[in-house]
């Protein structure tokens, strides 16, 4: 039943120099947990961790705590929890669990490990 | 069935929610059990989903439990579409809030990064629940998950982490399952919901397909082991049970007549007794068809029902055939005491027969019941199907107190008794009618072969079809047995004549007779008046020979006393 933080969940789309000019728009990424559990909390501190690393300041994340909002689930064909939905850049992708495996979500990110 | 322990225990028995399921209440005594989830397993194509969504839809529309459908295969769109040949309007149901549908799609693409749980299907099912304060749920096929999450262990603690939220949320689900190899299902999901498994099959053998339902297990609850044959048709499920095989239902001690009065009188009399079963067998073209018309037409005519199963020919057929025999079976139909069914055997198989059968029995609730002939379906099915459907049948009907008839059509080639050993030890009477070949003609003979609870006659009697009906003829024995046909006719020409001669031959005797006496009497006078003039002369010649005597004595008596010597009555003279 933890709301996220609202001041972090949206982070302005920052200009950055360097090899990722072929993402114009940034990531759009939408995380979906379930209350305050420790995997909750972990899920939003590795996203968060991954996303500067690798995409400072070229994203918007979106946590949605899916206990507020449980219509929600139905709309985005939730199952598992928590899961991240990149909707930009295209194609859609999904990944589920508490991102600790750092490979993974770059591969759901579409981003290619430095 | 053991069920008097049962009744001495405490009823403290689990609350059960009626599926409306034609036939699988009764089955179960009372439906699923309420708030537990059950699993309906069986392979692809054998009516889970199906079943499931009857469960759910007879739920809201006849018991007002609004229902959840959470499809894990089908889309909306698609469930709404084929289960509407069914009858079911989804979207209506969905739009007065009787019924959710949700489909989950397993996205197969998305990457697994760490732990994870399924709290996310939780939120979905909660909040469909919630929406519309569903009482009941089916998950339609919950096992896809395997296929779309890497995380087996996770998966299966998920799941029974499920069922248990399921229970405790006090509400009623079906979950479905593929049959898998030497199990239950695929993944083993019997483990986990362990209240009611309900095991769904679909074999096709000598080219017919029969549809079971076997209740694997149902805890706390007397169910039946067997099989039920069940069907799908336009209005869903029927499960088939094998009523009454405690063969206790109530005996009727009333006659009917079977409409043919010589039978009755063969039958003690009195006919048949109503709720009985009476197998009518023969070769073809023996009138078995004709009989079991009469059978119909006598029903009618006392103003109760008959329903007329006809396998081999149309209502308007049987109808045209029986008024050649002067029975009018339109009359009966017009005024709704008659209804001929005809169906082709091969048609369908023989669940969905006795399943259609049921149907128009209950619709119709006739007082008695033909199915000509019972033969056909042993084409349909395999012997021991067939006869398993006809214990069926005829439990059915004896439940209900409905007098059937069947024809059984023999097959002229074989031991003609003994092929129906089977179904003739369900019947309580048993006709036979063969055709018999001699002096060129071909003649029946109706006889009885037993009869249940009755004197019934032993004779084996003529049977003939006349424009009026039939009739059964006079017994004429033979050296070779009963005379039949124009044997017959002929035994009963001659002993017409010999009657005829007889009888004249006494007249002429009589006269003959007559006459003597006569003549005898005749001489009897004659003699009369000899022995008169006999005994007249007699008379005369006595009464002059006395007159002689007299005249002598007494010229002696005048000439002893003109003597004087005269001493003995001289002296004694005064």
């Amino acid at each position: 039943m933890s709301p996220a933080d609202k001041e972090n969940d949206i982070q302005i789309l920052i200009e950055n120099n360097g090899s990722e000019d072929q993402i114009p728009e940034g990531h759009v990424l939408r995380l979906f947990v379930t209350g305050s559990t420790p995997r909750s909390l972990r899920a939003i501190t590795n996203l968060k961790a991954i996303c500067e690393e690798h995409l400072a300041g070229r994203y918007t994340l979106e946590v949605v705590d899916l206990y507020q909002q449980p219509e929600l689930a139905k709309q985005n064909n939730l199952i598992a929890a928590p899961t991240l939905i990149k909707s930009l850049p295209d194609p859609i992708r999904r990944v589920i669990g508490d991102m600790s495996d750092e490979d993974q979500v770059l591969l759901g990110l579409d981003v290619q490990p430095e | 069935m053991i069920q008097a322990p049962d009744l001495v225990l405490p009823r403290r028995t689990l609350k059960k929610a009626l599926t409306g399921i034609e036939g699988f209440d009764e089955v179960t005594s009372g439906g699923l059990p309420q708030g537990r989830p059950s699993l309906v397993c069986g392979s692809a194509g054998c009516g889970k989903t199906l079943f499931a969504m009857e469960f759910l839809v007879r739920g809201a529309v006849e018991f007002g439990e609004p229902g959840v459908f959470v499809a894990f295969e089908e889309t909306e769109k698609d469930l709404v579409e084929n289960v509407a040949s069914l009858g079911f309007d989804l979207q209506d149901l969905v739009d007065q809030k009787l019924l959710a549908l949700d489909h989950i799609t397993v996205d197969r693409s998305q990457g697994e990064a760490g732990e994870y749980d399924l709290e996310g299907l939780f939120v979905r099912l909660g909040f469909a629940i919630d929406s519309i304060g569903a009482k009941r749920i089916v998950l339609d096929t919950l096992e896809t998950l395997f296929g779309g999450l890497e995380n087996d262990a996770m998966l299966r603690s998920e799941l029974q982490r499920l069922f248990r939220w399921l229970k405790e949320k006090g509400i009623t689900a079906v979950i479905t399952a593929e049959r898998g190899d030497g199990l239950l299902t695929r993944q083993g999901l019997e483990e986990y919901v362990s209240d009611c498994v309900i095991l769904l099959d679909h074999r096709v053998s000598d080219q017919v397909s029969t549809r079971r339902l076997r209740i694997v297990k149902y805890r706390g609850s007397l169910h039946g082991t067997n099989e039920y044959p069940f069907l799908i048709d336009e209005d869903g499920i029927t499960v088939m049970p094998l009523t009454s095989t405690s063969l206790d239902h109530d005996t009727l001690v009333e006659r009917v007549p079977t409409g043919v009065e010589e039978l009755d009188q063969m039958l003690s009399g009195l006919g048949l007794y109503r709720g009985s079963s009476v197998l009518l067998s023969g070769t073809s073209g023996t009138g078995k068809s004709s009989l079991a018309a009469h059978f119909a037409h006598a029903t009618c005519a006392r103003g109760e029902r008959c329903l007329y199963f006809a396998f081999e020919e149309s209502p308007s057929q049987i109808v045209r055939n029986m008024a050649s025999i002067g029975l009018d079976l339109k009359k009966h139909l017009d005024s709704d005491h008659l209804r001929i069914v005809s169906a082709r055997p091969s048609h369908y198989g023989l669940e969905m027969h006795l399943a259609t059968m049921l149907k128009e029995i209950k619709r119709f609730s006739p007082h008695s019941v033909i199915i000509d002939p019972i033969t056909t379906f042993i084409a349909v099915g395999s012997a021991s199907d067939s006869q398993a459907m006809l214990i069926r049948l005829v439990d059915l009907l004896k439940e209900r107190g409905i007098t059937a008839y069947f024809t059984s059509l023999t097959q002229g080639n074989r031991e003609l008794e003994a092929t129906e050993v089977g179904m003739s030890s369900l019947m309580d009477t048993w006709l036979f009618v063969r055709a018999m070949e001699t002096d060129g003609e071909r003649n029946r003979l109706l006889y009885v072969l037993k009869s249940r609870g009755m004197a019934h006659s032993n004779q084996v009697r003529e049977f003939l079809i006349t424009s009026c009906g039939i009739r059964l003829a006079d017994v004429y024995l033979g050296p070779q047995g009963v005379l039949t046909g124009s044997a017959r006719m002929a035994r009963e020409e001659k002993e017409r004549s010999e009657a005829l001669a007889c009888e004249q031959q006494s007249k002429k005797d009589r006269i003959l007779s007559e006459r003597r006496a006569t003549a005898i009497e005749a001489q009897i006078a004659a003699l009369h008046a000899e022995l008169a003039a006999e005994k007249l002369e007699l008379q005369q010649s006595e009464d002059e020979r006395s007159g002689v005597v007299l005249e002598q004595t007494a010229s002696r008596e005048a000439m002893a006393r003109s003597r004087g010597h005269l001493n003995g009555p001289a002296t004694e003279l005064p």
